[in-house]
């Protein structure tokens, strides 16, 4: 008896346990610790100089207070925009749902520099809208600064809370939406009172994830918000840029970011709380057909934030095939962008970034898997550690777990900085979280008896693991793999810190471009986007529109 | 407060589809009216046209004298009991059953006074600061009846209200539900397809069958002398056989084919001639004997305390076949006696209470028997 139960303590799994946590450790766990040391020691040992610093000027201060600014109103306009949206194409029959479905999903998706570059090229100084409203006579504001951040952020973020509040929409049984109206409420206080209360938790689930993706988003305030500097930027610029001399530094704001995100999940937690109640919609609501003055205007609102939020990703695809000189468009079509792209080493980055997707990805699926395994179906200790310490990177920004691996792989024993797989480890632990959340939900879904029945039946643990374990898993891993596949292909803000020139990528391409020309940065986006597209064509696909999840 | 229901000539179609071809139906004041039907005869769908959820592709429909076909429902002043309660999840219950009352815009102390009496009414004032998750499924069916009688409504709609519930706890409910709606003396239109339950709560019931109403009056009406053949054998157990109307000097004599004939003084006075009929004779409505009746063989007994169930097979006389019994044999009824149960392959003969027994046209849709009361209008 006493050897049985010795025995099953060597099975396979405990193995994995422990390859899981060496990896953990060496990958994640160091490369923080790291960081922490850096900002708290220096030669002299412990020392709190760095905090000190930065809080005692006001231009460091500020840069906090400006991300704090432009988060906040990012999340506020996204949901002031989102939520009416997702009212609309919920409860009505939008005509062109699809569409504009898909276009949601891919203005969210993009990569974050070719938002902030297309807006750049309609409104920026020599901007196309600009300059033929200063033809006649009207000068509008440019899209510099915080202003512009918003309006690019809210662009890509809305779509978040379509979906999301779609999903929430979609669990609200009709007969509670015929008790309200039974009962004497109706219309918009109906909307007040009962359809946002039913979704609140989905409202602040929204905001807080609109909210962490604008607090951590380095591409656009970088693009565009020249004098207003946000904390990712000022992150990036104390570690790379001209007056980088001091690492510590940046790993102590790295560290305030990381305290700063944390916060805010842990507010958005402590407010989901209070709703303790789960929605199970037995009959949805049928949707019904948007009529008269109303259903015009609901159609021309979702068309126009569509088309507001599409339009600039549109423009860059054109612009990739115009004339131009270093500053100025000129007439007629060509393919001379894409000449001098090729020469720039676009298709070095078009392999870069397929290899680094591919090869991200294949690492997040297996260690998802085996991950959401052990956390579900062998709970212990160690398992619940790493489960936990798993999600930890969801509150990191990206430019933090940059400085982070960059600072600690760039020495023996593991000097890996500067290589593909310094940026692969990078998309691994940035995406993990979203994998491993599916896995797990989708593996609680599955009955312990069926695996059960497999052993019964013959199979070995092990055997059950990978001939129905696995599969069974699959449906619910794929959709939320390939949008993982999206955005590490658009990933920037460890990319940035990580990247050097032999391991360029399509986004970084895009970025750096920028400084030199105006073509090519257009046509390293249009190759990104034009992936993108692909993949997501693919991904609502698999999913239907109905059921987008991101 | 209360009020009646008129419906003239209502017509619903989904698309092409038409459920309800034309319904008409008067329901009083005060009463409890149950819309009683097998499923998908169009229950549902006409409650809802009555609460103004479902589109009226013709008809009226009047409470009172006022003609509702286009009033909002949330102008109709009725209360909604539903299938699954529709019980708001984020509001606590004393929040849920005040909902109605604060749309109305009533002063605050009216409402605190009126939630505090109806929640005591219906025994629910100690979950009042709860979340209706945790609430059992019959408390939860108190807060949706609360919720809907606070209102002081018109009209009282409930959908298979109990439909969730298990056994016990549906014979619990209905008796609260039905004593409730007396003592409030509102008017009443429940749906159910269990006919027991509509039995015990109704005062009257309208059987439906594909969209159209078959019979309307009290559960005893309806149970003695249903209307027609459908009705008959939806209502109880049945025992359904064909036989021969003879008359013969204004005497009607009913034959069945094994030759047993009896005398019937209650055939209405227009059906009389000859003709053929089909009998329908409830288990009770059999007597077991050895003078007179149909011949026939006990082939199986089950003993339930009280009664005694027999089932019987006659060489001469099958039963029909209906839907939920498709069986040859007789099923009757007996009080259990304190001597031994006939044993299976004992002969008998069964004689018939030729006062209870019901007299069918042979296309079923009439009873031609006396004392048939279909008041819907
Ligand atoms: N929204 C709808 N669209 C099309 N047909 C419908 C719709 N709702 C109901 N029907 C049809 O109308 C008929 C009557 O449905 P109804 O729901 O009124 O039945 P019911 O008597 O309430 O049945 P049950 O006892 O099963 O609840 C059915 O044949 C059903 O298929
Ligand atoms: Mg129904």
């Amino acid at each position: 008896m006493k050897q049985k139960k010795q025995r099953r303590g060597f099975e396979i799994w405990t193995v994995f346990t422990w390859v899981i946590i060496a990896l953990f450790l060496v990958f994640f766990i160091y490369p923080l610790a790291n960081l922490l040391r850096q900002a708290f020691f220096d030669a002299n040992g412990f020392t709190m100089k760095n905090f000190i610093k930065f809080f005692s000027k006001a231009y460091y201060t500020n840069t906090i207070k400006n991300s704090f600014k432009v988060s906040t109103l990012t999340t506020l306009c996204a949901l002031l925009i989102g939520i009416p949206y997702s009212y609309f194409y919920s409860f009505y029959n939008i005509k062109g749902r699809k569409l504009l479905i898909i276009i949601s999903v891919m203005c969210c998706m993009s990569a974050p520099f070719v938002g902030a570059y297309s807006w750049t090229l309609l409104l920026g100084r020599s901007g196309v809208i600009t300059q033929a409203l200063a033809k006649i006579g009207i000068n509008i504001p440019t899209i510099y600064g915080m202003g512009g951040i918003i309006l690019v952020q809210v662009s890509k973020f809305y779509p978040l809370v379509l979906i999301y509040m779609n999903g929430a929409f979609r669990n609200i049984d009709s007969s509670l939406m015929e008790a309200s109206e039974n009962l004497g409420c109706t219309g918009l206080k109906r909307f007040f009172t009962i359809v946002l209360q039913l979704s609140m938790p989905t409202v602040l689930a929204a905001a807080l994830l609109v909210f962490m993706r604008a607090f951590a988003d380095f591409g656009t305030p970088m693009l565009i918000g020249e004098g207003f500097k946000t904390f990712p930027v000022e992150i990036y610029s104390q570690f790379v840029g001209e007056m980088a001399d001091d690492w510590g530094f940046a790993c102590a704001i790295s560290c305030l970011a990381i305290v700063i995100t944390g916060v805010i999940f842990w507010i958005q937690k402590f407010a989901t709380e209070k709703y303790k109640f789960s929605l199970n919609a037995l009959h949805p609501i049928e949707k019904k057909e948007p009529k008269g003055i109303k259903g015009l205007a609901m159609h021309l609102y979702c068309y126009i934030v569509s088309a507001i939020a599409f339009i600039p990703q549109l423009y860059v695809i054109y612009s990739s095939f115009r004339n131009c000189n270093e500053v100025f468009f000129l007439p007629g079509f060509s393919l001379k962008s894409y000449k001098s792209a090729i020469k720039r080493n676009l298709i070095g980055a078009i392999k870069n970034t397929m290899t680094l997707g591919f090869a991200a990805l294949a690492i997040i699926i297996i260690l998802a898997i085996i991950i959401a395994y052990l956390t579900v179906r062998r709970k212990n200790f160690a398992n619940e550690a790493i489960d936990t310490v798993s999600m930890l990177p969801y509150i990191m920004p990206g430019s933090v777990i940059g400085i982070a691996l960059l600072t600690s792989f760039n020495k023996k024993p593991i000097a890996i900085s500067g290589t593909l797989l310094i940026m692969i480890v990078a998309c691994v632990v940035r995406r993990l979280p979203y994998t491993i959340r599916s896995a797990t939900a989708t593996l609680i879904q599955i009955p312990m008896s069926i695996e059960e029945a497999s052993i019964s039946l013959g199979a070995s643990k092990l055997k059950t693991f990978f001939k129905a374990t696995v599969p069974m898993m699959s449906s619910g891993i794929v959709s939320g793999a390939i949008l993982s596949f999206v955005a590490i292909i658009t990933e920037v803000s460890s990319a940035v810190i990580l990247y050097n020139t032999k391991t360029l990528t399509l986004t970084i391409g895009t970025y750096i471009s920028i400084s030199y020309s105006l073509g090519v940065p257009c046509v390293f986006a249009t190759i990104t986007t034009l992936i993108t597209v692909i993949v997501l064509l693919i991904y609502i696909r698999i999913t239907g529109t109905e059921d987008v999840r991101l | 407060m209360s009020v009646n229901i008129r419906i003239e000539h209502a017509l619903k179609k989904y698309g092409n589809n038409t459920v309800i071809p034309d319904l008409s139906l008067n329901i009083r004041p005060g009463e409890f009216f149950t819309l009683l039907g097998p499923s998908g005869c169009g229950k549902t769908t006409l409650l809802r046209m009555i609460a103004g959820f479902n589109t009226i592709e013709g008809g009226e429909f009047y409470f009172g004298d006022k003609m509702i076909n286009d009033l909002n429902p949330a102008k109709r002043n009725i209360g909604m009991v539903f299938q699954n309660y529709a019980i708001f999840p984020h509001l606590t219950v004393r929040k849920n059953v005040e909902y109605g009352l604060k749309n109305r815009k009533v002063p605050k102390e009216e409402i605190k006074k009126k939630t505090d009496e109806i929640m005591k009414k219906i025994h629910i004032e100690e979950y009042a600061d709860r979340m209706p998750e945790r609430l059992s499924g019959g408390q939860q069916q108190r807060v949706a009846l609360a919720r809907a009688l606070v209102i002081e409504p018109d009209v009282l709609l409930m959908d298979e209200p109990l439909s969730n519930l298990d056994a016990k706890l549906r014979v619990e409910m209905r008796n609260v539900i039905k004593q409730i709606q007396r003592e409030v003396g509102i008017t009443n239109v429940y749906v159910t397809h269990d006919q027991e339950e509509a039995m015990s709560v109704s005062d009257r019931i309208a059987v439906m069958h594909d969209g159209v109403i078959q019979h309307v009056g009290t559960p005893k009406d309806i149970y003695q002398r249903p209307a027609n053949l459908f009705v008959a054998s939806f209502i109880g157990r049945t025992n359904l056989v064909n036989g021969k109307l003879t008359v013969k000097n204004g005497k009607c004599t009913v034959s069945l084919p094994d030759g047993y004939r009896f005398e019937m003084d209650n055939i209405l006075d227009e059906e009389k001639h000859d003709q053929d009929v089909i009998l329908a004779i409830r288990p009770e409505e059999l007597v077991i004997n050895d003078k007179e009746g149909i011949h026939a063989k006990v082939d199986d007994s089950v003993f339930l305390g009280l009664n005694t169930h027999y089932y019987v097979l006659s060489d001469d006389v099958h039963c029909i076949h209906t839907e939920d019994k498709d069986d040859d044999r007789f099923e009757l009824i007996q009080e259990s006696l304190i001597d031994e149960i006939i044993p299976n392959g004992t002969d008998v003969r069964l004689r018939i209470k030729k006062e209870k027994v019901n007299v069918f046209t042979a296309d079923g849709c009439k009873n031609i028997v006396r004392g048939v009361k279909d008041d819907r209008i």
